[in-house]
């Protein structure tokens, strides 16, 4: 029998995508394994992220050599990066549906061609400008004038209220999370609403429904399985964000956000910011517990991808 | 005469209270209209204010010598930045592109049988992954472990992981798109799997193939997160050695020096900024623009 060398080497230049992510979730196991010892599981909720005094000697505690005093807590970061994103998420979901139906459907196809390249080209924006932007024009803007508005206006709601901070927080990590999944959520569902099948909205139509009403009745319940995996696709997106929310966040230290205006810090972000200080534990064990947050974080957004997938395949959107 | 006045009497009835429109819904119709064109005014607005936010800063600093002068502590030009960013993506995807295509061209071909649906998975889940983790990764790997420090080839393989998943999905929906007939007719010549894949579906699909390395290339030009602990930083030229030589790229002198009390830096920042998004933004438009130009001319199956 002659070798099928052509497929054989398609099958072993294939084999490197499933290879790296295991290759990924493996290296940062036996990485951050020492600090899983020493961490256990509650690290997940406790709150006192410390290094310990790194001038002392180092000691031993359950078998693992850390500086006096470490601790590694990172409650703060799993609320920030779960409230960060979710806030943006309600931001992002109507406006992106809005945007959708008003390309996909509300105005004639000759015009939606050249106006959706607006949606196309936001989502190429590198995240580091989208951060440079919102530490350049946001962060004045909301901190001088419209949080101190908001918290005056909305003084009676509970989070809305209180000190409205210098600008770095959480509303301003989650809007300019929100003006970067937009453009996600936006062009897959204009392509699903291109698609469905005329014949579903003519029965609307027929019924008396006006254009808007049988996109609300008819075809938005129709997309309802893609429109809740596009927005978990685009939650995973937002919770893995790392340089936007870094330069507008605030970065947090074992605070927890009283405000919705308040200072916060995300698992992402936290990592990219901390390597350098952990650095400085000469027992090593800092940089392994920030390997243990890398690991979280993978293991989460593997999760929400996975669900997200689950949910588009059934829907059969490829 | 009478039938018909009559028949104009009923349809004016239907037409005037038959059919009438509650104000609730007309009020709630017009309100959702306004909301839908916000959003769009909302995306559109968003754009601009970024565009112009970053070209405004920048206008000051776009002199020649950004490209003739190497950074400083706070200041100078980016040549070695642009240098490093070219090299990077460069890199990658001259690593990524064969790896992804050939994985593409599997799963188009082959993937049907259940292999190929858990591998069109688990690469759509490495998708997902946050490019900082998959730069602490580099950074245990590559950095400490095989200790080549903070290195180009750390950073290219870094960006490479990162670009892979997105070349072989747009090759396979690349490939996907032509019918199953030419296929076929490549077999009942005689050609056996690689001479039907490489001379007759690949030169089909190369516009669009294209496109999808013109959005890879533009994608790993704009990260930063996975090359801050791979590829570290470098006031310098790159020297051209791979490992154990941090490089400088763009997107980093945007976060860092953004963070300096300088207004010269702030400049340099926005002038990074500019140089990237205006990158980025062209390479895209040209993809798409040889994407619809393959469709028009070449007469390719649609990407």
């Amino acid at each position: 029998m002659k070798l099928p060398v052509f497929r054989a080497g398609l099958i072993v230049t294939a084999s490197f995508l499933p290879l790296s992510l295991i290759a990924l979730i493996v290296f940062l196991v036996i990485y951050s394994w020492p600090a899983i010892q020493f961490n256990q599981l509650h690290f997940l909720w406790t709150n006192d992220w410390n290094l310990g005094n790194l001038y002392g000697n180092p000691i031993t505690v359950q078998g693992a050599q850390i500086m006096p005093g470490a601790k590694y807590g990172i409650w703060f970061l799993v609320v920030g990066t779960i409230v960060s994103s979710a806030l943006a998420m309600l931001i992002a979901m109507p406006i992106a549906i809005g945007a959708a139906y008003f390309l996909g459907e509300g105005i004639r196809k000759s015009w939606a061609g050249p106006l959706s390249l607006f949606v196309d080209l936001l989502a190429a924006i590198p995240s580091v400008v989208y951060g440079l932007w919102g530490y350049a024009l946001l962060v004045p803007l909301f901190g001088r004038y419209i949080f101190p508005f908001m918290a005056h206006i909305f003084s009676f709601i509970p989070f809305l209220n209180g000190d409205p901070g210098s600008g770095y927080g959480l509303l301003t990590a989650a809007f300019v999370l929100a003006v970067m999944i937009i453009p996600l959520i936006s062009a897959t569902l204009r392509e699903s609403i291109q698609m469905t099948e005329p014949a579903l909205k003519e029965a609307g139509l027929s019924l008396g429904l006006n254009r808007l009403e049988v996109f609300w009745h008819v075809t938005l319940p129709k997309l309802k399985t893609v429109l809740i995996g596009v927005g978990i696709l685009a939650l995973g997106r937002a919770l893995g964000e790392t340089m936007a929310v870094l330069m507008v966040s605030g970065n947090a230290l074992n605070y927890l956000p009283n405000n919705i205006y308040a200072p916060i810090s995300t698992m992402a972000a936290f990592i990219a910011s901390q390597l350098d200080s952990a650095l400085q534990d000469p027992t090593n064990m800092a940089v392994k517990a920030l390997s243990e947050i890398a690991l979280a974080l993978l293991l989460i957004t593997v999760v929400v991808n996975v669900a997200a997938r689950l949910l588009l395949w059934m829907a059969r959107v490829r | 005469m009478a039938a018909k006045e009559m028949d104009v009497g009923v349809f004016r009835k239907a037409g005037s209270e038959g059919f009438r429109v509650s104000w609730s819904r007309r009020l709630t119709t017009a309100f959702a209209w306004c909301f839908v064109v916000f959003s769009f005014l909302f995306v559109a607005a968003m754009f601009i204010s970024i565009i112009g936010d970053v070209f405004i800063h920048a206008w000051p600093a776009l002199t020649p010598q950004l490209l003739t002068e190497i950074t400083n502590g706070i200041g100078g030009g980016l040549k070695n930045a642009i240098e490093g960013s070219m090299v990077m993506s460069l890199g990658a995807l001259l690593l990524a592109a064969p790896i992804g295509i050939a994985s593409g061209i599997y799963l188009s071909e082959h993937g049907e049988a259940g292999t190929g649906k858990m591998l069109r998975f688990l690469s759509d889940v490495l998708v997902g992954v946050p490019s900082i983790v998959l730069g602490y990764v580099g950074y245990i790997t590559m950095v400490i472990y095989l200790g080549w420090q903070f290195s180009v080839a750390a950073g290219i393989i870094t960006l490479t992981v990162m670009l892979l998943p997105y070349i072989a999905r747009s090759t396979e929906f690349a490939l996907r798109n032509i019918p199953v007939a030419v296929r076929e007719a490549g077999y009942g010549l005689g050609a056996n799997e690689g001479r039907v894949v490489l001379h007759i579906l690949m030169p089909g699909a190369a516009p669009a193939i294209m496109t999808g390395l013109f959005y890879a290339v533009a994608l790993s030009m704009g990260e930063t997160a996975p090359l801050l602990y791979t590829a570290g930083w470098s006031n310098y030229m790159w020297n051209g050695h791979f490992t154990k030589e941090p490089i400088g790229y763009l997107t980093y002198v945007i976060w860092t020096f953004i963070n300096e009390p300088f207004a010269e830096s702030h400049r340099l920042a926005f002038a990074a900024a500019f140089l990237i998004t205006s990158g980025v933004l062209l390479l895209i438009l040209t993809g798409r623009w040889l994407l619809r130009r393959g469709q028009r001319r070449m007469g390719v199956y649609p990407g």
